[in-house]
């Protein structure tokens, strides 16, 4: 796996230029991606959004993304061309964004977005585009999938607005698919449903996949492996299942301040006090 | 302390109505703290707003430190039941100054010492005087949940009924705030109610909970229950292992409760 890994970061920077001066939002991040679940973690502002976003190129002006190596599959993603980058997305790479309401088109139905989606691939008569995107709106567990492919976006809940738009960067069958928090809007148990559905994706056709997350139980039980992300840095790497084996204090101190149901409620929660040397101590 | 009876809550009317709140019932004792949980829609925080006085559409009894609530409340009531919301970007007015959000209670019921109260309720949230004067996008996140406390408590309610008060912070400032719920509780020997979606923050916070699903209450038990994984209910017991994390083999034996509730 590592010798043919499917994505390569190494020393990836994005940083926008404000009117307070220069805002470093990701400092030097690698790592690489095989054919697993690989899940970021990191609490608001860490940058791991934007990191998944770089990937694909989507940091606008005035961000400015640099990276000593940012390959995919053995292409350069900062030497191409907007044409050939957009061959990549949705094709290759996908995403699926925090927020439903943001990301999907307001005046185009439902079906239609999934439809396109589907016809990025270049296939498809009518008939089985409806077919393809009836059944994977039915994979992510929408009980009613004529009704919502006929609906806009303002006629369904966000949680179904979020499973809608995992369907649709499903169904171009893309290599790699980053998910930034992909199920934080859903309840527990469907929650879980659609993250079987990702991981069926990943044992069964080899899907490389970023999980990006606050929720570490979540993450730990979910992904192969985790970054945990502070400040822009990657400040420790380690294997989901050994999450609790984490050494730095800064995770110990994420995972210590979570309310568990086993535990006794008599004391107070542990408060993460921060270290200003974190900002420095990136792997 | 909170005497809930027959509760129901419908919106719209004819076909289209949607029976949110099915017929529910529970007490709180004073010095309580107790859960609802349930998954969205389940109509958990429509309880809060009927109890609350925010939502007029209801049918049953509501009856809070033994009087019964009509439809309209007077001041006393709010002096005694105050609300904290769920979103702390949206609930306090991003054109008021944190001073101006805390005087306006205390002006409403004519209160004295307007000056004193603020300094100090922004003293018992572990906010210091130099936010006083600051507008809520000058704060974080957590920093807004704690002007939304003080707001609450500046007119000394007996009852805080708290509206998932940290599901839009991160894990780090859910600590802060929780331990601080739970500091003011113990000091002024409240009652709260708190709706969350999250097991672990209601078995960290509760005593007792019932939990929700579809409008009615599956179930009501023990903090000491549930941490003993003993839910009678099998939607409850479904809750629990969903909130344990990702297990692949558990996933496919989910079942679909929201039809049969």
């Amino acid at each position: 796996m590592t010798q043919n890994p499917l994505l390569a970061v190494e020393d990836l920077r994005v940083d926008f230029a404000t009117p307070k001066g220069l805002v470093e939002a990701v400092r030097g991040v690698s790592f690489s991606l095989g054919r697993e679940k690989l899940g970021i973690v990191g609490e608001s502002g860490s940058g791991k959004s934007v990191t998944g976003r770089a990937i694909l190129r989507l940091v606008r002006p005035p961000g400015r993304v640099r990276a000593k190596k940012l390959e995919f599959d053995g292409t350069d993603l900062l030497g191409i061309d907007e044409r050939a980058m957009r061959q990549i997305r949705g094709r290759h790479i996908s995403m699926v964004m925090q927020d439903p309401k943001f990301s999907l088109n307001p005046v185009m139905t439902v079906g239609q977005q999934i439809a396109e989606a589907y016809r990025i691939n270049g296939k498809g008569a009518r008939r089985e585009t409806k077919r393809r995107a009836l059944e994977m709106l039915e994979a992510v567990r929408i009980r009613d999938p004529e009704r919502v492919y006929r609906a806009y976006p303002h006629e369904v809940s966000g949680g179904m607005g979020q499973r809608i738009m995992i369907a649709m960067m499903l169904i171009p069958d893309p290599d790699l698919l980053i998910a930034d928090e992909p199920t934080s809007a859903l309840d527990v148990t469907v929650q879980l449903q659609v993250l079987a559905i990702l991981d069926d994706l990943v044992t069964q056709r080899g899907m490389g996949l970023i999980f990006i997350s606050h929720d570490l139980n979540l993450v730990a039980s979910f992904c192969d492996r985790v970054l945990i992300m502070y400040g822009g840095q990657v400040l420790e790497v380690c294997d989901a299942k050994r999450l609790n084996e984490a050494k730095h204090p800064y995770t110990r101190g994420l995972l210590n301040c979570l309310p568990r149901i086993e535990a006794g409620s008599s004391a107070d929660l542990p408060v993460l006090r921060r270290d200003p040397a974190w900002l420095d101590q990136g792997v | 302390m909170i005497r809930v009876e027959d509760l129901n809550v419908s919106f719209g009317h004819g076909a289209a109505a949607v029976h949110a709140v099915r017929g529910i019932s529970f007490h709180v004792a004073a010095g309580e703290s107790f859960g609802l949980v349930g998954e969205s829609g389940s109509g958990k925080s429509t309880v809060l707003r009927a109890l609350s006085g925010l939502n007029p559409d209801w049918s049953g009894q509501l009856a809070v430190a033994g009087q019964t609530l009509g439809r309209r409340r007077d001041k006393a009531f709010y002096k005694q039941v105050q609300m904290v919301f769920q979103d702390p970007y949206g609930s306090l007015h991003p054109r008021h100054t944190i001073d101006r959000i805390l005087a306006e209670p205390i002006a409403i019921h004519g209160m004295d010492e307007a000056d004193r109260r603020i300094s100090r309720a922004l003293d018992e949230v572990g906010l210091g005087p130099q936010f006083r004067y600051r507008y809520p996008h000058q704060l974080s996140g957590g920093q807004r949940q704690r002007v939304a406390v003080a707001r609450a408590l500046i007119l000394e309610p007996k009852i805080l009924l708290l509206d998932e008060p940290t599901s839009a912070l991160d894990v780090s400032v859910q600590a802060e705030v929780l331990n601080l719920l739970r500091r003011l509780k113990a000091e002024r020997d409240l009652t709260y109610i708190l709706v969350s979606h999250n097991l672990a923050v209601v078995a960290h916070m509760c005593g007792r909970l019932a939990v929700m699903n579809h409008g009615a209450v599956v179930e009501e038990m023990s903090v000491a229950q549930l941490r003993a994984r003993e839910p009678a209910h099998p939607y409850t017991q479904q809750l629990l292992t969903a909130s344990l994390g990702y297990d692949r083999a558990a996933i496919d034996r989910f079942e679909d409760f929201t039809a049969t509730a």
